[in-house]
């Protein structure tokens, strides 16, 4: 499992690889909340998911952890390019009324 | 023709992606399209998860063992069978853990009993949704069989 971060902007972009499961998501969890951590002052963070291969319903507990958090120190978190599975999955939990989905074309990383 | 296979794999995290991998594999045959076996990948994801994280608590002794067993029929008659190459999957996912205090409870979505450690309560929700047969049978003490069967080959999709 991949995770980018790169921060320009205001905006902390997240960038995940690979397939996301119970297993992968403990490096992932720990590697986004310090970059979270590091960039406390952003205005909003934007998790790209165009490079996940596979996510269960970890994923959901992964991205509201990651919600939380950024609640704490302010900043709006979006979602980028998920598959249509893990579409179906985000949708059907309700993760976009907390976390919404954005068509964001800008490279930023 | 009938297909059958049996895996037992130790009940650790590392397996996950082995296990929904050789399901996705062995259901080629059926002629999926990428969105069905993505579907089916999800839901035995969900359902070794449950075992190792749950049925285990996240602490296998050597003994501690997820059984996958797959049965792949084609379609003969019916409505379904113009659908050339393709079938029917029938997964059961088996492990000798806890078992499970109240399974109408576990159904429910959002339900966790492991609120701390960021699980959403959605593993057998999602397992309902993207198969077509569901089925959770467990004995405190004992162990939980998940049972689970979908079509596949149904749709015009992509070929995986």
């Amino acid at each position: 499992m991949k995770l980018i971060t790169r921060f320009s902007d205001g905006t902390l972009a997240v960038k995940l690889e690979g397939e996301i499961d119970e297993h992968s998501v403990i490096d992932i969890r720990r590697r986004a909340d310090e970059a979270i951590e590091a960039h406390a002052f952003a205005d909003r963070a934007i998790f790209y998911l165009g490079g996940v291969s596979f996510m269960d319903s970890t994923g959901i507990g992964f991205l509201i952890g990651r919600y939380k958090k950024l609640r704490r120190f302010g900043i709006r978190a979006y979602i980028s390019g998920p598959d249509p599975t893990a579409d179906k999955i985000l949708t059907m939990s309700g993760v976009y009324t907390l976390i919404p989905k954005i068509n964001d074309e800008e490279d930023r990383l | 023709m009938k297909n059958y296979m049996r895996m037992e794999l130790s009940a650790i995290g590392s397996n996950e992606g082995f296990a929904r991998s050789t399901v996705a594999a062995f259901a080629l045959p059926l002629n999926p399209s990428l969105a069905e076996l993505s579907d089916l990948k999800t839901a035995v994801s969900e359902a070794v998860t449950n075992c190792i994280v749950h049925a285990y608590a996240s602490s296998p002794a050597e003994s501690s063992l997820v059984v996958i067993e797959c049965e792949t029929e084609p379609f003969l008659e019916g409505e379904d069978a113009g659908n050339e190459g393709g079938g029917i999957i029938h997964i059961r996912v088996r492990d000798y853990g806890c078992g499970i205090d109240d399974v109408g409870k576990a159904l429910q979505p959002f339900y966790t009993t492991k609120e701390d450690e960021e699980r959403s309560g959605m593993g057998f929700t999602i397992m309902q949704t993207f198969m077509d047969g569901f089925k959770v049978e467990s004995e405190k003490g004992v162990g939980t069989t998940v049972f689970m069967s979908k079509k596949i080959g149904l749709k015009d999709g992509v070929d995986a």
